[in-house]
């Protein structure tokens, strides 16, 4: 998995054969052949309809209640639980039944794509921006400041991080948050404890390919015409940085919707009010017995998100890696 | 009127430190790439610089152009030192010296346009800001390298090696600059596009006046290109003459070796000339041998004197400036050297 990410930066094989007469092949645009294969790849294309569908449901949560006609996800009702407790399992008016409070498990499904995607996205994108910034100054200009970030990176690297996440999880909680109010408890806690975490894999994987871009010719001459760095590093280096910076970005999605399922399971992720997949299956284990849909809907959800999004990380990667089109 | 020089490289030395140790790096020797050469450069003139891959053609480039920064030595552009110039005062500077890379794969950025990278110049500089007219100026330099100018918004991998040669030689002449340096613009190239290539070149010296340091390994490609050569060993100039001299009568044997190995088109003449073939591989530039650095693989070594007495550069007999204590002979040249005259 992590050999061909680092053939990404190559270019594809010339279009022409050598001849210096005017090429006649049609000219395609690399976005354009990565198009074309991405469109033969069926599994990729189911993965990425689901991915789509995901991301609306999010985004239309508030609506698809409405239609269903569920209540919304954290209004409790005492009348949907029995004597001693138990929740009602799915029926008619609540199709994936409710929970011990009596809240509909629908709703709090549809709600939790929510929270999933965005705690996701945004560390996933603070991930990318802290990562390649790290691995642009560390691979452009090594030497010290080279050194100094890869230590930082080993540093970072050896932190026990469910250990940190229950440390920062628990120094964060409260109402304050901490660092002035920056990290806010809950979802604030997991996306910096994502991002904390996570920036050194990115930062590596940038760098490796910048030690080998800014060796090529074509630096040299963006040099020898007298481009400031800056400009090399935006104009010249990172455009050939964005394939593998988005296929790892699809790679690190799924991994932080794991993340934070896990860290709300934990108990430092979303506050209990929250309808969070994580929070969900770890409420749902004391009574698993009883209420199987409690915890299987929001697994399931988990499962199929976190697969989609796996599969059209590959998918990606593969088209973006092979050079000949099929 | 004596041709005026409008590079003079003196006593230039780039060391690249050998460092050993993971964490903690010292250096513990250097790679004497290039170690004290001097020569001249006059307007208008070609100067081909050649020898075998590692005799430090490259850094010598790298140097006129300050990719890189020299150990020691001065480098003259009309009068003015480069050598230690900061990279804010040579930015003016760079708009007169360009360079055009050897390997036309990786000169490109592929992630950009043909049109881009041609004027890439311009945006640097700050010339012809105007859009439109900056895509005219491109344009028009596609069309002086022979390059079809409706191909502006294509990437370099639809282009084949040769028009992806075209393509660097455009973005080096973008600013009309007085020198370009052309680190093995061919070595490359298939053989039939080579000479396309360099007759281009030629046409641009012509049109544009360029001063042209042409760099290649052997001599077979340099023969039509260059007035004056140079040829380098294991960081050092050996021998330095005008084109017609150093095939007519090398006194270095070195220049002699790589002359035996350019291709003549008469067979018979060829069969006659007894070849010299280089033995043994170029010494490392880490640790070069004594003296004269060649005397290992000369063929007409004397210990005693070419391995303690360094050669100096000095004129011998038919005006070639030579590094060497026994030169060769006329006989020795009409025996061995195929380009010789007969
Ligand atoms: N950046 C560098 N760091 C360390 N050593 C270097 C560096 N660049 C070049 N060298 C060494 O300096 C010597 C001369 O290299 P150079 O590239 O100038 O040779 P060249 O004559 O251009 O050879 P070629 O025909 O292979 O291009 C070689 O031994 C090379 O390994
Ligand atoms: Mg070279």
């Amino acid at each position: 998995m992590s050999t061909p990410i680092l053939d990404l930066a190559r270019e594809p094989e010339p279009a022409g054969h050598e001849a210096d007469g005017p090429t006649t092949i049609a000219a395609r645009s690399p976005l354009e052949l990565f198009w074309r294969r991405l469109r033969g790849d069926k599994i990729a294309l189911t993965a990425l309809t689901i991915v789509v569908f995901v991301v609306l449901v999010a985004i239309l949560a508030p609506l698809i209640i409405k239609i269903v006609g569920t209540p919304k996800p954290n209004i409790t009702n005492s009348d949907l639980t029995d004597d001693f407790g138990q929740p009602l399992g799915p029926t008619a008016s609540h199709p994936f039944g409710v929970d011990q409070l009596g809240r509909d498990v629908f709703s709090r499904v549809v709600y939790g794509a929510r929270v999933s995607l965005i705690t996701a996205f945004a560390a996933t994108t603070l991930t990318v921006l802290i990562g390649v910034s790290i691995g642009l100054i560390a691979g452009y200009y090594r030497g010290w400041a080279d050194s100094l970030l890869t230590r930082t990176m080993d540093l970072v690297l050896a932190f026990p991080v469910l250990v940190l996440a229950v440390g920062v999880g628990v120094a964060c909680s409260g109402a304050d948050g901490c660092l002035n109010g920056l990290i806010q408890p809950g979802l604030g806690v997991v996306i910096f404890v994502i991002t904390l975490t996570s920036w050194p894999y990115m930062a590596r994987i940038v760098r490796g390919q910048v030690l080998s871009l800014r060796e090529r010719e074509f630096v040299d001459a963006a040099r020898s015409l007298g481009a400031s760095d800056t400009r090399i590093i935006f104009r010249e280096i990172l455009p050939n940085l964005v394939a593998p910076i988005i296929v790892y970005a699809t790679v690190l999605i799924p991994q932080n919707i794991l993340y934070e399922a896990a860290l709300s399971f934990l108990g430092v992720g979303a506050d209990p009010d929250t309808a969070s997949w994580g929070q969900m299956i770890s409420d749902a284990t004391t009574i698993f017995r009883d209420a199987w849909w409690y915890m299987t809907f929001p697994g399931l959800a988990l499962l199929i998100t976190v697969l989609a999004f796996n599969l059209v990380g590959d998918g990606l990667q593969d088209a973006l890696n092979s050079r000949t089109a099929k | 009127m004596a041709p005026e020089p409008i590079i003079q490289v003196k006593d230039l030395v780039k060391h690249f430190p050998i460092k050993s140790g993971v964490i903690i790096s010292r250096q513990v020797g250097a790679v004497r790439a290039v170690d004290g050469v001097s020569f001249d450069v006059n307007a208008g003139e070609t100067l081909g610089i050649v020898g075998e891959s590692g005799c430090g053609k490259s850094t010598t480039a790298r140097l006129i152009t300050r990719l890189l920064e020299p150990t020691s030595g001065s480098i003259l552009y009309e009068g003015q030192d480069i050598a230690g110039m900061s990279r804010k005062q040579l930015k003016p500077l760079r708009r007169d010296m360009q360079m055009i890379f050897q390997d036309p794969y990786s000169s490109l950025n592929p992630r950009k346009t043909v049109g881009s990278i041609i004027a890439e110049p311009f945006v640097v500089h700050g010339i012809e800001p105007d859009d439109g007219q900056r895509k005219k100026r491109v344009q028009e330099l596609m069309d002086q390298v022979g390059l079809n100018p409706e191909h502006y918004n294509r990437l370099p991998h639809e282009f084949s090696g040769g028009q992806r040669q075209r393509i660097g030689v455009a973005r080096a002449i973008a600013l009309k600059p007085k020198v370009v340096v052309a680190d093995e613009p061919v070595s490359a190239l298939d053989v039939s596009i080579q000479a396309q290539i360099l007759n281009l070149l030629r046409e641009l010296q012509h049109d544009l006046g360029l001063t042209i340091i042409f760099i290649a390994h052997d001599l077979s490609v340099v023969r039509h290109m260059c007035d004056r050569i140079a040829v380098m060993y294991l960081g050092k100039i050996v021998e330095l003459a005008g084109a017609d001299e150093l095939y007519a009568h090398p006194r270095h044997p070195y220049t002699g070796a790589l002359l035996s190995a350019v291709p003549v088109p008469d067979p018979v003449l060829a069969a006659a000339k007894k070849r010299q073939i280089l033995g043994g591989d170029v010494p490392s530039p880490a640790n070069p041998p004594s003296a004269c650095r060649f005397h290992t693989r000369c063929p007409k070594v004397v210990l005693g004197t070419c391995d303690v007495d360094p050669p100096a550069l000095e004129v011998k007999e038919g005006g070639n400036v030579a590094a060497c204590h026994f030169p060769l002979t006329d006989s020795e040249i009409a025996l061995q050297v195929p380009t010789a005259a007969a």
